[in-house]
């Protein structure tokens, strides 16, 4: 069944259909919608969950935690400064191996006061621990909602997925509401390893550990991510098979025979596509490439998708201060062991929410096809 | 592509009327997108929200800059905003309002290549208990004039989506943008 939806109620119907157990969450713009329904359906008896009340969204993580350790599907979901107020607890979670899932909205960070999109909230999380997924339209949040709690079920990683600010956030669009008969087929209860359960006599969690083991629990923590890569394929497989709709790591649009291709991540990567598409009416051999994971970051798959090709870009909605796009260092960085070295041309767009159109897009190709590259940062459509 | 932009005041439900009419022409067939430009305003403060209609899928996630038809809730947004900003050559502008088109023409000096409609969903509102004498709901009105000007929507799947989504008054509500499908003439 097809239904008009927000960008936010796709989460919200997304951990419906996931059957979260415990839903902890602070409100806060943009994505207040998400917990307002969520807590509309507990109340209502359309999600059986206990719906916890937090003073912060530290709390939110922590009572997950608390949640996820005990043997219960947990769900959370916050946005920039509610994000960053929960780092500590990130790392505990993934240290922990909890699989909580949650979903952010790309919001900037501030000050000066903002409510518009950027990556760099959950791009300054990078080693959090957490698998990352960058969503770009309803339809993938909805999607990626039921596959993350899939994936970091069997990996022990907790996991995030993206949305865009407003772009998603409070954008209504038809969505697929995946049927929740084959929903339950594809996602079973989750099963904890553990019990916390004090009448058990049950084991403690997290207690002081030397250097005679945390050296190989990390080891550990980057054998899952590596581990969640392959998985992350093979639940896409089963899920195309189910559900018809597959999203790949890196997902190429008319990349075959392209000279020049273009890595995004985010809205934008929709946006690009109308503008690659004018592109190749005008002759040039240009297509786009979705970069939908951060963590663990798919190098395989960009290699192959750089391969041969003449140049490349990368447009990056955040910025690592002091050194240039994150995306743009990944990408590099996946490509240095190759023989060949395409050039590529770093762009760093929309911060703050600024627009970022299909003209502005379309600007953007015109210059990894036309130019050679002569900075790490480009900035498109700034005030300079 | 038809792109259409709703001027409202902050409360008004401009943002709403978006999804409202993005699901009437979804049910059509039409491929949609709805979304409000977000500031962090207060009640009563101008605001835009808008809508695309495709029928293929739509892709392009970024703002409405030219659109074909701009719906303005209430006249004197045009006092403070320039809602005629940006509309698309041999577009459209519907104004709810009192005055007629000759009269708007010259008032506001609105000359450009659009054409000009105007409805006094207020009274429409006013009759039908929506809101108050002092601040009628006209959104759902407006959604009918919509319909009938840009004729992207059908008014049974309007009425029907309109009536869904009102917290009060299902049926009122879609009578009103009913009637003013029927006042405009195209």
């Amino acid at each position: 069944m097809k239904k008009v939806l927000t960008g936010n109620h796709a989460v919200s119907y997304g951990a419906m259909i996931a059957r979260a157990e415990v839903v902890a969450a602070y409100p806060i713009t943009p994505q207040t919608q998400i917990v307002e329904k969520l807590s509309e359906m507990c109340a209502d008896g359309d999600l059986d969950a206990r719906f916890i009340k937090v003073e912060s969204e530290h709390s939110a993580m922590a009572a997950c935690i608390g949640a996820s350790a005990s043997g219960a599907r947990a769900f959370t979901a916050t946005s920039s400064q509610g994000l960053a107020l929960m780092d500590e607890m990130l790392h505990w979670a993934s240290h922990a191996r909890l699989p909580i899932v949650m979903a952010n909205i790309n919001r900037s960070l501030g000050p000066p006061w903002t409510i518009w999109t950027d990556q760099n909230d959950t791009i300054s999380r990078r080693d959090t621990g957490w698998i990352q997924f960058y969503c770009e339209s309803n339809q993938e949040v909805i999607d990626t909602m039921i596959m993350a709690f899939k994936i970091a079920e069997q990996v022990k990683l907790p996991a995030f997925l993206t949305l865009d600010s407003f772009y998603i956030s409070h954008t209504s669009e038809a969505e697929e509401l995946p049927n929740q008969k084959l929903v339950d087929e594809y996602l079973s209860k989750y099963q904890a390893e553990t019990d916390l359960d004090p009448t058990k006599g049950s084991p403690a969690y997290g207690s002081l550990t030397t250097d005679q083991w945390y050296f190989e629990l990390q080891i550990k923590m980057q054998r899952a991510m590596e581990q969640a890569y392959d998985i992350i394929l093979k639940e896409n497989d089963l899920f195309e098979k189910m559900f018809g709709r597959s999203y790949l790591p890196v997902e190429g649009y008319r990349t075959d025979d392209a000279d020049y291709v273009v890595f995004v991540s985010g809205t934008i990567a929709s946006t690009i596509k109308d503008a690659i598409d004018r592109a190749r009416e005008n002759g040039i051999k240009v297509g786009s490439a979705k970069v939908r994971l951060f963590r663990p970051f798919p190098k395989a798959m960009i290699r192959e998708m750089a391969k041969g090709r003449k140049r490349l870009g990368v447009i990056d909605r955040n910025i690592s201060y002091g050194s240039e796009g994150a995306f743009f260092t990944e990408i590099k960085g996946a490509l240095y062991s190759q023989s060949e070295h395409p050039e590529i041309h770093g762009f760093i767009a929309g911060l703050g929410g600024r627009d970022v159109t299909v003209d502005s897009a379309y600007e953007m190709i015109r210059l990894v096809v036309e130019t050679s590259p002569e900075k790490d940062i480009n900035w498109q459509g700034a005030k300079l | 592509m038809v792109e259409i932009r709703f001027h409202g005041r902050g409360g008004q439900g401009a943002a709403s009327a978006c999804t409202i009419y993005a699901d009437a022409a979804f049910r059509g067939g039409k491929s949609v997108q709805a979304f409000p430009m977000y500031g962090v305003e207060r009640r009563g403060a101008p605001v835009q929200s808008f809508v695309r209609l495709d029928d293929s899928p739509i892709r392009a996630r970024h703002n409405i800059y030219t659109p074909d038809h701009v719906i303005v809730l209430s006249e004197t947004l045009m006092n403070t905003v320039d809602c005629t900003a940006g509309i698309k050559a041999g577009g459209t502008l519907t104004i709810n309002t009192d005055k007629s088109v000759e009269q708007i023409k010259k008032e506001r000096g609105l000359d450009g290549d659009y054409k000009i409609f105007t409805v006094n969903a207020t009274k429409i509102a006013v009759e039908l208990g929506l809101g108050s004498v002092t601040s009628p709901i006209v959104n759902t009105a407006m959604l009918g004039a919509a319909a009938r000007v840009t004729g992207t929507a059908d008014i049974k799947l309007l009425m029907e989506c309109v009536a869904e989504s009102a917290p009060s008054k299902p049926e009122k509500n879609a009578e009103a943008a009913k009637e003013t499908f029927e006042a405009i003439t195209v």
